[in-house]
């Protein structure tokens, strides 16, 4: 297929996922603003999160404070910034025109009538309530869009490449809402210690993991526990060990002939997460881990656009 | 104007006409909320399947739907086919009228058409002289402008054969009027045009370079921003043809391939959906960011088919159309089965001093514009819009033809609420290979405002289902 073809493909579901994986941060800090005394916690969360996820310049040149639902309002309905759901629908939109073609009529039409109600429902400027709403309407969007790609689309390059986005973008996601939440899990620190059960929920809600904690440790929650199902559980959809897997295998099934060492990478990823044992991680400590994490997404997200996306002009 | 307009759908006495009995008696028993309920449904499903396109001079990325009207426009079988004959005669001659421009000229040497109209016009492409094209066709997708005068004879307004759009709009109609009111089509045999999208492939693979056994066909769009971009995307699509942007082509030892995930991929037929100045910067517009360097050098060399060909607009230009029935006579020996609307060339003295003496009735229109713009209707036009006119006429004469305003057929169609008559036109899209092929029908534009001429899309034109009745 065409590589430019490749590249909108990419990217429309990169910022599909992108898009979902703000919902569901929003979605969680605005559940826990309603719970009372909740403020403190709530501030230091949002804060932190929108540092993981490079939004507070942005924020700061519209914002003074960290206010909760000037933050909602920025990051959901702000469609003059790049960064707010409202974009990201608007460019995985756009990325989705550029080649209407070779998405079924059934995608492309979800993508569209996301997209336009998107629009209007950012036109109206929505009222505080209305906020909870709207994400959950994201992430059900999201979805449907990808019930809809795995329902409808051919398992050809064009599948794999859509596959490829979703998940690199969901690895940089959960190692980002990680990040955020600046776990204690250093060398030396007490693992036991069982810290702030709101921010705790926070972070698990938001990776659709609260239930499925609950169900694979019965038992309070933990960093330690925490850490693991979110980066090692190989059957947990929004691990990092999952997303790895699933990158390595999509691209595994579009190799070219200049492709090889980024599927080396790939796989070596996907491996060194494989056989990796939480004690491992917790010797490096977390944040160093996560950060090494985030740098090789980034490489491999290079890596994919010089092999395949945007070949060097051929002479 | 004085005449009454030909009415598609009654008589002058107010009764159908028999091709209309059927649909009109399914109309009188349609409540007005039911119809009204399936206008809104139509826009809705047009903007969720994106049938927009871009309107120049507007905001970036503005997207508009061309209002579609539920009442199809309908045709007996028996009118269809003179117009099918004489639709193929003509773009036969247009063909062998090009050939002849860029081979021996034998036409200007006849002194059929004065040498100095084809040779120094600006469509006119000396990059072209001398090349064999697969076939001998130039124009393989031809959209011929078909309208009616009163006295009910149909007459070409307009050939386009260079990059002519609106089939998508054909297609979606059909698709759309069998989506809303499946009822009508058990109750009449109108002619399928869903097989475009088919012939218009195995057309373009029929002029493949010769040689090719399994040949690549691409389409080649301006991108995303373009108007008509939902079509080049639509038409790939429907083709199962890669859409491509001149970016993701390059020309290697005069080999066109496109850059693809599996490496450099050969490409032997580019539909082309851009003119053709932004073909190839190295020859063409040297500023175009939309064209493939070194894509004339692989033409000339036989190793590419681009459809329609390079220097096509030397034969379509409004200057040139006057003497396209002369062409069919001087090519085919045939006298012409539809005639052109009466136009006087500006550039002859006395053509000039007739239209300068009745510009108020007249249509004034510049030679090489396109999309209803740079055009004077003198019925509707104010005094200043004259004067203007007259004056830019006097500068330069030899930009202008004019023609007299014609009463086009009128159709019902639906203003605001109820029904009135509103003035189409017809456009077919003729492909020309291996042979020549027209799907039944075409796309019928309607002016929307009471009382306009203009059916241009940019300019609030709709459209409608065209049907031709097979019995």
């Amino acid at each position: 297929m065409l590589s430019r073809t490749a590249d909108h493909l990419y990217w429309m579901s990169r910022y599909i996922e992108r898009a979902e994986s703000l919902a569901r941060l929003v979605d969680a800090h605005y559940r826990m603003s309603l719970l009372p005394h909740a403020g403190a916690t709530l501030a230091q969360s949002l804060s932190s999160t929108m540092t993981a996820l490079h939004m507070e310049h942005a924020y700061k040149e519209k914002h003074d404070a960290i206010e909760p639902n000037a933050v909602f309002e920025f990051v959901t309905l702000d469609r003059d910034y790049s960064g707010s759901i409202c974009s990201c629908l608007a460019v995985a939109r756009e990325n989705a025109r550029a080649v209407r073609g070779s998405l079924t009529s059934e995608l492309w039409e979800t993508l569209n009538s996301t997209w336009l109600e998107a629009r209007s429902i950012a036109a109206l400027r929505s009222s505080r309530a209305d906020i909870g709403q709207f994400v959950e309407w994201v992430k059900e969007r999201s979805h449907l869009i990808r019930g809809v790609t795995i329902g409808t689309m051919m398992r050809d390059e064009a599948f794999h490449f859509t596959r490829i986005g979703t998940f690199l973008e969901r690895a940089d996601s959960t190692a980002r809402i990680l990040t955020a939440h600046q776990i204690d899990l250093v060398p030396g620190a007490d693992a036991s210690v069982v810290p702030d059960p709101y921010q705790w929920s926070v972070l698990l809600r938001a990776l659709s993991a609260f239930e499925v904690y609950r169900r694979v440790f019965r038992d309070v929650i933990t960093p330690l526990k925490v850490a693991q199902l979110l980066i090692l559980r190989d059957n947990m959809p929004r691990s990092l060990l999952r997303c790895c897997k699933e990158v390595y295998q999509n691209l595994k099934s579009v190799a070219n002939d200049q492709s090889a060492e980024t599927e080396r990478r790939a796989g070596e990823m996907h491996a060194m997460l494989h056989f990796t044992r939480m004690e491992e991680i917790t010797a490096v400590g977390l944040p160093r881990f996560l950060e090494q994490f985030l740098a090789r997404v980034r490489d491999l997200g290079d890596r994919i656009a010089s092999d395949f996306l945007l070949p060097p002009a051929e002479a | 104007m004085g005449s009454q307009p030909y009415n598609e759908m009654a008589l002058a006495d107010g009764t159908t006409r028999a091709h209309y009995l059927r649909y009109a008696q399914w109309l009188t028993h349609q409540p007005a909320e039911r119809l009204a309920q399936k206008r809104a449904e139509a826009d809705a499903l047009f903007h969720r399947v994106g049938i927009t396109f871009a309107v120049y001079g507007q905001d970036e990325g503005s997207e508009r739907l061309i209002p579609f009207d539920i009442v199809p426009r309908v045709m007996p079988l028996e009118e269809w086919i003179r117009l099918e004959t004489g639709l193929k005669q003509r773009v036969r001659a247009l063909n062998a009228f090009i050939h002849d421009i860029y081979h021996d000229q034998q036409i200007l040497k006849a002194g059929v058409i004065p040498a100095e109209q084809v040779l120094c016009n600006s469509q006119y492409r000396p990059e072209m002289q001398g090349v064999d094209v697969p076939g001998g066709i130039y124009a393989h997708i031809a959209g011929i402008d078909i309208v009616r005068d009163d006295a009910g004879e149909f007459r070409v307004l307009e050939d386009n054969l260079r990059v002519p759009s609106g089939v998508s709009y054909m297609l979606e109609n059909r698709k759309m009027m069998m989506r809303l009111f499946p009822e009508l089509f058990s109750g009449h045999r109108v002619a399928p045009v869903d097989h475009y999208p088919d012939v218009l492939l195995d057309n373009l693979r029929s002029v493949a370079p010769t040689g090719v056994a399994d040949p690549t066909v691409v389409l080649l769009t301006a991108g995303s921003h373009n108007s008509a971009y939902f079509e080049h995307a639509f038409l790939a699509q429907q083709m199962g043809i890669e859409l491509v942007e001149g970016q993701d082509l390059f020309v290697r030892d005069e080999a066109v391939f496109m850059r693809t995930t599996q490496g450099p991929q050969r490409v032997d037929v580019i539909y082309r959906r851009i003119d053709d100045d932004f073909l190839d910067p190295l020859v063409f517009r040297p500023d175009s960011m939309l064209g493939i360097p070194g894509l004339l050098t692989a033409y000339r060399g036989g190793h590419i088919t681009i459809a329609n060909a390079i220097g096509t607009g030397v034969a379509d230009d409004k200057s040139i159309y006057p003497y396209v029935p002369e062409m069919i006579r001087f090519y085919l020996g045939q006298a012409p089965i539809i005639g052109n609307v009466h136009t006087w060339m500006l550039r002859r003295q006395e053509d000039k001093d007739y239209v300068l003496a009745h510009l108020p009735e007249l249509v004034v229109k510049e030679a090489h514009g396109a999309g209803g713009y740079g055009m004077l209707i003198g019925p509707a036009a104010t005094q200043a819009e004259i004067d203007l006119f007259r004056k830019q006429i006097i500068a330069t004469p030899e930009r202008y033809i004019a023609q007299p305003t014609l009463a086009l057929s009128t159709c019902p169609t639906f203003a605001d609420h109820n029904l009135a008559p509103r003035h189409i036109d017809l456009r077919p899209f003729v492909l020309s290979g291996r042979d020549v092929t027209i799907v039944p029908g075409g796309l019928t534009r309607v002016a929307l405002r009471d009382g306009s001429l203009v059916v241009n899309s940019s300019q609030g034109g709709g459209t409608k289902d065209t049907w031709v009745l097979e019995t």
